[in-house]
């Protein structure tokens, strides 16, 4: 086998830079003990490659060779998955990178960064990194270019690269788009869990504080028709019915499902389509209050939905929601008493106010709710930068610290009304959300989380009290954002938010367009070409249609003849010899145009416009080093018009 | 040795296949037809394969396809289109780097049988510049880039005396990424003289017993004829230093020869040798005789070349020799 040649100084720092590229994404997210020796790798057999060429030798690499291995199993446990084989995959690239001196290795190398890239994208499906990934290939191109020249520039290798990539986008979008989907994957879908942030199934003080400064979107709305007012927009999620004397949790065994029969719509309905983005969790958001629930998932006895598998990937639901209801006129004794159940030997000090309360007003509950409601808007404050609270917290936050958001008082809320003897429940899920009028939906983000409590009044059911609006009406006004003030982080700045509300377009469109092309939807692809539902036969047929034709475009354009060389000038005069060919008449390899008039002649002598135009030629050819630009422009008209009967056969002998 | 034995193997396979593919696909090969130059390359002889590399990576792309395919992962899966599809697409800058390029002139300087001779290729290049070419003769090949009309110089081992041909010349490319191997045969009408080998140690010149005497004692017997000015090739002692000083520039003294004087090399009288050792040896005594600016005369069996100096002559006799029938019957 003939030994591959050795690399170049530039060709080596290219194949470096696209193994650098290619680790660079996972090392954000890979623990330090992996990624601190991969970038110093990196580093060190850069420096190491500028002091000299000489190969490394197998007492450094081999002990590497077993160290990475052993690095992982130390930090994941095993090395199979996709984190661990991920870093395992990092690890690799790099020790590739320590033995890469000839073209063969450098090949190898790049290659495999191509599929370190990609996996990144396995943890990661956000635009901006799938684009910054994909304009890495640049340096990958780039890299496999520099390896066909042993030129010492590097900047032509990376240019050629952009080029190549730029003209490939029509081939890759038409792959992409009509490429068969599979509908079942073909083996197991990754499973990890990766901790994200969202609503959980429970409430302690300061669980939500993490969310209340997490800007990323939870979900997006597109009303079918005018959305209900900003106060109506709460958007439920899981109701929490048991309170430990620390914590707000659902029973698991509530899942039941509900009636339809439960739910008395008051007002008119309104439809609605949700875009989910992937929770890891199984809640499902719909508008106060859900009327159905979508496919595969339950509307459990408290409204609230659950989906039966795990939101891992964009998902959409269409919904439909009363705003104006009645919900639950009669309460069961189940439901009763699980909304009334309190922890025994906690805040005795919030018991005692309850009980005086209940003594006061002859438990009437709409006045004991206004005591409180009264209570908490005349002594409290809203902020996210609530004080630690102690074993017995809602006494603490009701009567010492007195400062806190939604979940501070709709814990203690609940709790005051539970102790006076109203059946009263929490629930979560998020308030507002912004309005996006480019793209005519709603944007709903993590910090958007909110938490308020519902009380179960006789003849009217469940209503909903948010104590939050009684101490911070901004917060269901104008959102989240606002109420909180100088505590927001400073990325929560109101001109920096609106920025990004409006770009949270892009992301939208990313979302539906890009991650969400499934199975189902690739089916309806061939609607427009009478094709109603687009199997795999049809797709690949499509595919191979299209991706000719624009590898025809593409090749027709990489053999197109050069521009012919001259001015309209010579442009003009090369037409009237073509047409004089066609007609018998052709010029010969080094013949002028006097000589062509004069044969011309011999063989049309009744075309005295020919020699007219012979004329012209030499004339605006030879006699004025500029001619005027109108007069080029008649020639060129005449020649156009020009006709000539096809040439005798003596007359082209004789020629 | 069992290893060199099978490689010799599957190298006389492959020529016998090659063979058998040059005679039923002349087009394929380009090895039945001479051309005439220029030769325009275009699409009817440009041919393309993917490299093993190619193959490789078109392996792996079908790993990530699948990988994100399974994991329903459209990101991943329009990274590995677009990688994809810049890849596929090389091909046709790969098939740019030959098309509509012109072959237009091949020159060689001669050289003697045993050494290597420099071929040069003139291409002429009417749209972009090309890069990353390659040029293989039989055992040699450059690479090489054109930025504008330009040449190659290939160097060709020149076995033996007479017409050498460079016989088919295989252009090629991997260009822009090494993904695919773009080719074409180029066999051009042209034959390049190549001079008979040199003896390494000829003996002298050979001379009557006079000429010796007066080669020894040149002043004396030779008439001198002139003065001219000093040309870089002059011996030593022909300089007229006395005149020389005078002039205030070197002058030579030329001498005229009296015919009958010169240097006859003579294929007939070398009896005893071999006929390509004669030839070799007749090759050393013309450069010899050259160098030391003797006057020489060639006379071989067919031919017989008149006693002259100076590089057309050196040139004729050397071609005779080059072209001499082989050995005598």
């Amino acid at each position: 086998m003939k030994s591959s040649p050795a690399l170049t100084d530039v060709q080596f720092r290219l194949t470096a830079a696209a193994v650098f590229v290619a680790v660079l994404p996972h090392m954000l997210r890979l623990p330090w003990l992996i990624s601190a020796p991969v970038l110093a790798l990196i580093t060190l057999r850069w420096v190491q490659r500028r002091r000299s060429t000489k190969r490394l030798p197998a007492w450094i690499k081999l002990p590497l060779v077993l160290l990475f291995p052993v690095l992982i199993i130390f930090h994941y446990g095993n090395l199979f998955g996709r984190e661990p084989g991920s870093a395992l995959a990092c690890a690799m690239l790099v020790l590739k990178l320590l033995e890469t001196d000839n073209r063969r290795d450098a090949r190898a190398a790049i290659c495999f960064s191509a599929f370190v890239l990609m996996s990144a994208l396995l943890f990661n499906q956000g635009m901006w990194i799938t684009v910054l990934l994909c304009a890495a290939l640049v340096i990958l191109l780039a890299a496999l270019r520099a390896l066909e020249s042993a030129r010492t520039q590097w900047l032509p290798d990376l240019r050629s690269g952009a080029f190549a990539l730029v003209g490939a986008l029509p081939l890759a979008l038409c792959a992409f788009v009509l490429f068969p989907r599979l509908a079942s994957p073909l083996w197991g879908a990754p499973n990890d869990t990766t901790a994200r942030t969202g609503l959980g199934d429970r409430m302690a003080p300061g669980t939500m504080q993490e969310l209340l400064i997490d800007d990323s979107p939870a979900f997006r709305v597109v009303f079918d028709g005018t959305p209900p007012p900003r106060d109506k927009l709460y958007w439920r999620g899981p109701v929490l019915w048991q309170f430990d004397g620390s914590a707000w949790t659902r029973p698991e065994w509530l899942a039941s499902r509900s009636g339809d029969d439960d739910v008395h719509v008051r007002g008119a309905r309104v439809g609605y389509e949700v875009t989910l983005e992937p929770s890891e969790r199984h809640w499902l958001l719909a508008l106060d209050v859900p009327l159905l629930a979508p496919q595969g998932a339950v509307r459990g006895a408290d409204m609230s939905l659950v989906s039966r598998s795990r939101v891992d990937d964009p998902t959409r639901y269409r919904m439909v929601s009363a705003p104006d209801y009645v919900l639950e006129p009669v309460l069961d004794s189940l439901h009763r008493r699980l909304a009334l159940q309190l922890p025994a030997g906690f805040d005795p000090r919030s018991r005692a106010l309850a009980q005086r309360w209940r003594d006061a007003f002859h438990g009437d509950p709409n006045r004991i709710i206004n005591a409180a409601l009264g209570m908490i808007r005349d002594q409290f404050t809203y902020t996210l930068n609530a004080p630690l609270l102690g074993r017995d917290s809602v006494d603490d936050f009701l009567f010492d610290t007195q400062r806190g958001f939604c979940e501070h008082f709709s814990s203690a809320f609940t709790f005051l009304m539970r102790a006076a003897g109203i059946p009263a429940r929490v629930v979560t899920g998020y308030q507002g959300g912004y309005f996006n009028q480019f793209g005519n939906y709603w944007v709903v983000r993590q910090s958007d989380a909110h938490a308020w409590s519902e009380v179960w009044l006789e003849g009217r059911g469940w209503v909903r009290v948010d104590p939050t609006a009684a101490v911070s009406p901004q917060r269901v006004q104008a959102g989240a954002r606002a109420a909180a003030g100088a505590s927001a982080p400073w990325y929560q700045a109101d001109w920096l938010m609106s920025i990004r509300n409006r770009m949270d377009l892009i992301n939208r469109f990313w979302n539906d367009a890009i991650v969400q092309f499934n199975a189902l939807r690739q089916q309806s692809l061939l609607t427009p070409f009478g094709v109603d539902k687009a199997e795999y036969p049809q797709l690949m047929l499509a595919m191979l249609i299209l991706g000719s034709l624009l590898l025809g475009l593409f090749a027709w354009w990489v053999m197109r003849a050069p521009k012919p060389a001259g001015d309209a000038l010579d442009a003009a005069y090369a037409r009237l010899c073509r047409k004089l060919a066609r007609a018998g008449t052709a010029r010969g390899p080094a013949e002028g145009p006097l000589s062509l008039a004069m044969r011309v002649a011999t063989t049309w002598p009744a075309q005295r416009n020919l020699q007219e135009l012979f004329a012209q030629y030499v004339g605006l050819r030879y006699a004025s080093a500029l001619p005027a630009p109108e007069r080029i422009q008649n020639f060129t008209r005449a020649v156009a018009a020009l006709r000539l009967p096809a040439a005798t056969r003596t007359a082209r002998q004789s020629s | 040795m069992t290893g060199t034995a099978a490689s010799a193997i599957r190298t006389s396979l492959r020529d016998r296949l090659f063979e058998y593919a040059e005679r039923r696909l002349p087009a394929l090969t380009r090895l039945k037809r001479v051309e005439s130059l220029p030769i325009r390359l275009d699409r009817h002889r440009i041919y393309v394969l993917p490299t093993r590399f190619g193959l490789m990576l078109s392996l792996l792309l079908l790993v990530m396809l699948l990988g994100a395919l399974n994991y329903n992962n459209n990101p991943a899966l329009l990274l590995t289109c677009l990688f994809a599809a810049a890849a596929y697409q090389s091909v046709f800058a790969a098939f740019a780097t030959l098309n509509r390029l012109d072959v237009t002139a091949l020159r060689a300087e001669p050289c003697h049988a045993g050494d290597e001779m420099y071929f040069s290729i003139h291409f002429h290049i009417a749209t972009r510049p090309r890069h990353s070419l390659r040029l293989r003769a039989v055992d040699a090949e450059i690479a090489f880039d054109l930025d504008r009309d330009s040449a190659a110089t290939l160097r060709i081992h020149a076995p033996q005396r007479g017409w050498l041909r460079p016989a088919r010349l295989r252009l090629c490319s991997e260009y822009p990424f090494g993904l695919f191997e773009v080719w074409s045969w180029i066999n051009p009408d042209f034959a390049a003289l190549v001079y008979p080998r040199l003896e390494s140690n000829p003996p002298p010149l050979p001379r009557s017993g006079a000429q010796a005497q007066q080669l020894a004692d040149r002043s004396s017997g030779d008439e001198l004829a002139a003065l001219r000015e000093y040309r870089s090739n002059d011996p030593p002692r022909a300089i007229a230093w006395k005149a020389s000083a005078r002039r205030d520039e070197l002058l030579v003294k030329e001498f005229e020869t009296p015919r009958g004087h010169e240097v006859v090399l003579d294929y007939a009288t070398l009896r005893g040798l071999a006929h390509e050792d004669r030839i070799s040896r007749l090759a050393a005594w013309v450069c010899l005789a050259e160098a030391a600016r003797l006057p020489y005369a060639l006379a071989l069996p067919q031919t017989r070349i008149d006693a002259g100096l100076g590089a057309d002559h050196r040139h004729a006799c050397l071609r005779a020799l080059a072209l001499a029938p082989g050995a005598a019957p």
